[in-house]
């Protein structure tokens, strides 16, 4: 599967390069036109179509670190039980939207960018453009409509409207543009969960094992109704919004990396190990596989609160990333 | 494997237990939080539900040059949201199969029980897989809920899902729901 995706990234590449080509060859006949093409091949700015590109893989191709995992997944299960059966389907339908470059689910999810951008950056240009992108993808099947008016119930803003979609803007000190995108589902994003220690109920004191007490009720509570096998996003401390938010960004941690502060790797091992005795299995039929992965993080905290925020990613994990080169043109993938 | 066709009978629907794997052929209509909402509030539903099958999926739906609906994509949704009314459609229409993910409550249950009725457990996230087996659409009810809520009616071939609850008070998600937390219990 992995070597069927870069088949499809450099395809895109070189449709690419046969557009110039195409364009150079006209050059030549065409005199006339010369200096508007060329005034136009050097001016354009190849935003729009990266972004449109980013969200079209991101919403069909599940990166390489997640599919490795979903197939240590299947291979895990016992023979002829439905926990199988349910992770063969997975295998299949990752393989199959992959093909037909259509969404791997149907629920599109929340559109969560994050921009790591340069000094001088301008956000509210970007962000016309993002939108201007996720209209197309919409128009073209690549996202759901999903974006319902709240008080009217109207879902026809073809996924841009307020706090749709949700861009999230970062300064850093590099000289480039990175875009990340995660599509993240309602079904999952229902069973995050967030806690406050201590919790009488669960005998979880503020401390690491108190964590670790929350997360794991968070993870029984969710059952299959996430579209387990999952990853969970934690943050440990914050305010109630900003946890949230650093749970999310957990997600965009590669699934095989490694937590640099050792009582967190930990958790994260004990978390997962716990986790895949529950014996809730894919979808909740009972099986050996009910976490693929956990990514814990820590923010600071007012002595009065101690949070727990849960984000619970499910088994169609999609997200990605780009770098962006000259004229804003695709120069990195980054997962 | 186990397959039914249609049109369905409450007999056949009768035989199925928790764990039996089936290939459903024939008629569905999607139908979800909206649906729902709007047949508890007493609105009679545009189609005779009797003996179909209520499938809990907002597609991505795209019309084609020729004005010809095709499904993009069409995974189950989380079902459980639905378990204050769908003892009532089971009740006053006479469904007997629901199609969703994540499985439903002991209102659901009973409800099953008492009117012939059984949970199917689609892939959650399969939307591909699914969509495949989608022939064709034939018609679209409710468009006003919009393209998710609305009533999509589907034809389809092999639709594969698990029962996971049936008419004999089988649950499968109250059973691994009761096994798990004794676990986590002495885990903590």
């Amino acid at each position: 599967m992995a070597k069927k995706k870069k088949a499809t990234k450099k395809k895109v590449a070189k449709k690419k390069v046969t557009k110039k080509k195409v364009a150079k060859t006209t050059k030549k006949k065409a005199t006339k036109k010369k200096a508007t093409k060329k005034k136009a091949t050097k001016k354009k700015d190849g935003l729009f179509d990266s972004l449109l590109e980013l969200i079209r893989q991101t919403s069909t191709v599940l990166p390489d670190d997640i599919q490795k995992v979903v197939l240590e997944a299947l291979h895990r299960e016992e023979k002829n039980t439905t926990a199988e059966y349910a992770m063969n389907i997975i295998k299949a339908n990752i393989e199959l939207a992959e093909k037909k470059s259509q969404p791997i689910c149907q629920d599109t999810g929340t559109i969560l960018f994050y921009v790591n951008h340069p000094e001088g950056f301008k956000q509210n240009e970007f962000t016309k453009v993002v939108h201007k992108a996720v209209k197309k993808a919409t128009a073209l099947g690549y996202l759901r409509q999903n974006s319902v008016d709240s008080l009217t119930g109207k879902n026809e803003c073809m996924n841009v409207g307020p706090g749709h979609p949700d861009i999230h803007f970062h300064e850093h000190k590099k000289k480039h543009i990175e875009v990340k995108l995660m599509l993240k589902g309602g079904g999952c994003e229902n069973v995050g969960a967030q806690y406050k220690l201590p919790d009488v109920g669960l005998d979880a004191g503020r401390d690491l094992d108190g964590v670790r007490k929350v997360i794991l009720d968070a993870v029984v509570k969710a059952q299959g109704k996430g579209c387990g096998p999952g990853v969970l996003g934690v943050a440990i401390g914050g305010d109630r919004g900003a946890g949230y938010v650093k749970s999310k960004e957990m997600l965009l941690r590669k699934l095989d990396d490694t937590n640099s502060h050792p009582d967190l790797k930990k958790l994260e091992e004990n978390i997962v190990e716990t986790s895949n005795k529950f014996g809730i299995g894919p979808m909740g039929f009972g099986g050996k596989t009910t976490l693929l992965g956990c990514k814990v993080g820590v923010l600071n905290r007012l002595p009065a609160s101690f949070f727990v925020s849960i984000s619970y990613m499910c088994w169609a994990y999609r997200r990605q990333g780009i770098t962006l080169g000259n004229n804003n043109i695709i120069k990195k993938w980054l997962y | 494997m186990k397959k039914i066709n249609y049109p369905f009978k409450r007999e056949e629907i009768r035989d199925l237990r928790v764990g039996d794997m089936v290939l459903i052929s024939g008629k569905m209509y999607t139908g979800r939080d909206a649906v729902h909402k709007r047949l508890h509030e007493g609105t009679k539903p545009p189609i005779d539900l009797n003996e179909q099958i209520i499938y809990h999926c907002g597609p991505v739906v795209l019309k084609d040059k020729k004005g010809k609906y095709e499904v993009k994509a069409a995974g189950p949704t989380t079902s459980i949201r639905e378990e204050p009314y769908q003892w009532e459609v089971m009740r006053d229409y006479g469904i007997v199969g629901v199609i969703g993910k994540g499985g439903m409550g002991p209102k659901t249950l009973e409800g099953c029980q008492k009117y012939g009725c059984v949970y199917f457990h689609a892939i959650g996230g399969a939307a591909q897989v699914l969509a495949e087996k989608i022939k064709s659409v034939d018609n679209v009810y409710w468009e006003d809920l919009g393209s998710p809520e609305a009533i999509w009616e589907l034809t389809v071939e092999d639709f594969p899902v698990v029962v996971t609850m049936d008419s004999h008070g089988g649950s499968l998600h109250a059973k691994v729901q009761e096994s798990s937390e004794n676990i986590f219990k002495e885990n903590l």
